[in-house]
């Protein structure tokens, strides 16, 4: 492969042969294969030696199965077939997150058996654990957490990957922290908790008017259930808030390493760009960038040019079969074409960020469903160095 | 040329990330503004994704005029109008207008409940957006200044999350029983299940966007949402016919013949050259392979199929006045 990249190449075998390596975290947008990218790496570390959990956010179906975790149970279970070829015996066990059931967990954790029930059966709260947007983020940070802090206390892992949620609010988790307390301390909250609190004489003009404006525009029950909600959690969010911190400091740590993952198309690059911007500004540890589905250029030397005045010249002038090679040339130009292009981005990805490591996967051909297909992604992304 | 979907006001566009939903929601919308017709093309995920392929400013929360419909047919094209919607700027706009909240809307505000609404309250968001969306299929003609529109492109959340997106009924269920945002909500899905909506989906030729399209279908139908067609995207270029394309799989086509062809056209011919061009068949038989088994699951899903080429190159906007014609020649617009 001709590169003349700018960037320095991605050494994913480096980063989980080392111990010190605790845990790794793939996010970037949807479709670029992230999912995969996880599971393919915790797969080879496990193979090299490491005793790995991979927390999976939403696998394709026949990955999942693949991977014996169909189930949607919280809970970490060891993946059958697991070969072993380092010296030390690896394992992996994965796990798909359960949104809901995580976020049920923690309130149990933190809360009275009584005021518990309370919160899980308030409107609020069931529509905002079992909602998608920004709780999945949060949700896959807190199942992090716990997972360090039982492999810490256990020992049974000595690295977690963790898959995010296909979306740019994927690093909405960074924001928790702040976001929690904005929201605990915010003016609103008060609002809502002083009627449950106070006598309502000191509830000032402009209160009144808030909550005169709520009742107008959302009927007074949904009012009731919103106060309920917020004076149950109330009791809970230090707690909350407490663990956001203690999440965001073990990102930050050293033994974490963030890998970006793309595809070589521009919208994919573009939101990698912003991905490799945000976690530098919150100096959380990059590790790199990879660059999955790429369609490499390593067979014919023939320009695109050549190729198409050549199949040209092939189909006006009619004999048996030249159809034939004319089409191979038009294959070839159009791969040429490709990869000219996927070049082009990957070239302006790496003159505007040339201090992100980088390793490009080729596309395979058909879809990964079983621990094979998982090992030819982990030797691909262990790169050229690892075929020899 | 006629439309497959003459009686459709809102065309939704979804589709698993990075198989172009978004190219397609522009394209079709340059499609439906031909003959004369204004069209607005959505976008609520506030990633400026219309700006950039149309290769215009960031987009306001205004509505604004960022091209000419495609040519076709007789008439002078209509335009192409964009709105990028975010939730804040949509409850703000909304409280002014149903509930004449001037004062008392910014107090909302100072007491951070604007925040509160559009990030935390689940749910809220999808309302507010899908809410704006409503406004301008539904706008008439007693709403003074406002422009109206022949039809309304939404470049719509992923297939994964389009259904919880546009079942809004639902998601004010658990939370309002009652009340004037509970009414309003059952106004909008009265439009989202009617036949002047569709949801289209946007697939690759590859198993997991196949599925996914597929689990789609099968969920909006679920929901009474209705389903519109099926935009297969990127589809490799078939340049080899069906006989050469099981002898590249096997190897077995014939080399000798291939070179002399190449000489023929002027190419110096070497071995690996040869062999290169002989690889490069064979991993693009087997791939055509695999999009042929996806298209036969496409195929049955019994919806309308539409098929747009790969652009090799990449789409600039003159790419996208070229796949709009291509959607118009199939009949989606």
């Amino acid at each position: 492969m001709s590169n003349k990249s700018l960037h320095s190449d991605l050494d994913i075998d480096a980063l989980i042969d080392d111990r010190a390596t605790r845990i790794i975290v793939c996010c970037g947008s949807g479709g670029v294969g992230k999912t995969t990218t996880s599971a393919a790496i915790a797969l080879r570390a496990a193979e090299r030696g490491r005793k790995v959990v991979v927390l999976t956010i939403d696998p394709a179906r026949r990955l999942a199965q693949s991977m014996g975790i169909e189930q949607l149970d919280n809970t970490p279970r060891p993946v059958p077939g697991v070969g072993s070829d380092g010296a030390e015996r690896g394992s992996l066990d994965a796990m798909m997150l359960d949104m809901k059931r995580t976020f049920d967990e923690v309130v149990l954790s933190q809360a009275s058996p009584e005021k518990a029930q309370q919160i899980l059966a308030n409107p609020f709260y069931i529509a905002l654990s079992s909602s998608f947007a920004g709780t999945q983020e949060y949700m896959a940070m807190e199942k992090l957490g716990q997972l360090h802090r039982d492999a810490q206390a256990s020992g049974q892992y000595d690295l977690i990957v963790v898959d995010t949620p296909p979306s740019r609010s994927a690093l909405d988790f960074l924001d928790a922290p702040e976001r929690l307390s904005s929201f605990l301390d915010g003016r609103f909250i008060r609002t809502m908790l002083l009627p449950a609190r106070g006598p309502a004489r000191l509830m000032s003009a402009g209160i009144g008017m808030v909550t005169g404006a709520l009742s107008k525009v959302l009927g007074g029950q949904f009012l009731k259930d919103l106060q309920t909600f917020v004076t149950a959690l109330d009791t809970v969010f230090g707690g909350f808030r407490q663990r956001a911190q203690q999440t965001y400091a073990l990102l930050q740590a050293s033994g974490t390493a963030f890998l970006v993952v793309a595809a070589p198309e521009d919208d994919a690059l573009r939101e990698a760009a912003y991905f490799v911007e945000r976690l530098q500004g919150d100096r959380m540890p990059l590790a790199g960038l990879v660059v999955n589905r790429a369609v490499v250029s390593d067979h014919a030397e023939l320009s695109v040019a050549a190729a198409v005045a050549a199949a040209e010249r092939l189909e006006t002038a009619p004999s048996d079969g030249a159809g034939v090679t004319a089409g191979l040339l038009r294959i070839h130009a159009d791969r040429e074409r490709l990869v000219a292009r996927q070049q082009a981005l990957r070239e302006r990805f790496a003159a505007a960020h040339p201090q992100v490591a980088t390793i490009v996967v080729p596309a395979l051909a058909g879809d990964v469903h079983d621990l094979d297909g998982l090992r030819t992604v982990g030797r691909l992304l262990a790169g050229p160095a690892a075929e020899a | 040329m006629s439309s497959d979907w003459p009686r459709v006001r809102l065309h939704v566009v979804t589709g698993k990330g990075g198989t172009g939903k978004s190219t397609v929601a522009a394209a079709l919308a340059l499609a439906l503004a031909s003959e004369g017709r204004n069209v607005l093309l959505c976008e609520v995920e506030g990633r400026q994704g219309v700006a950039r392929m149309f290769d215009v400013d960031p987009l306001p929360y205004a509505e604004t005029r960022i091209a000419t419909g495609l040519r076709a047919g007789d008439r002078e094209p209509g335009s192409v109008y964009a709105l990028h919607i975010d939730a804040e700027s949509a409850l703000l706009e909304y409280l002014k207008m149903y509930y004449k909240l001037g004062p008392a809307g910014r107090a909302l505000d100072r007491f951070g409940v604007i925040e509160f609404a559009t990030t935390v309250a689940p749910g809220v968001r999808d309302v507010l957006l899908t809410g704006k969306v409503f406004e301008a299929v539904e706008r008439n003609s007693r709403n003074k200044g406002a422009r109206q529109y022949d039809a309304v492109v939404l470049d719509a959340p992923p297939t994964g999350r389009i259904t919880q997106f546009l079942n809004v009924s639902e998601s004010v269920a658990g939370l309002a029983k009652v009340g004037p945002i509970k009414n309003q909500a059952d106004t909008m899905m009265t439009l989202f299940r009617s036949p002047r909506t569709a949801v289209h989906l946007v697939t690759l030729l590859e198993e997991m966007p196949v599925q996914e399209t597929a689990d789609g279908i099968e969920d909006l139908r679920r929901n009474r949402l209705p389903v519109g067609g099926v935009v297969v995207d990127q589809i490799r270029p078939r340049d080899l016919p069906d006989e050469a394309l099981a002898a590249a799989r096997a190897a077995s086509l014939d080399r000798s013949e291939i070179e002399t062809d190449l000489k023929s056209a002027g190419i110096d011919t070497t071995d690996p050259l040869l062999d290169g061009l002989l690889a490069e068949a064979a991993e693009h038989a087997e791939r055509r392979a695999l999009e042929d088994a996806q298209h036969a699951v496409v195929a049955g899903l019994g919806v309308p199929v539409y098929e747009l080429e790969r652009v090799a190159g990449g789409i600039d906007l003159g790419g996208l006045y070229d796949l709009a014609a291509e959607l118009k020649r199939q009949g989606m617009a």
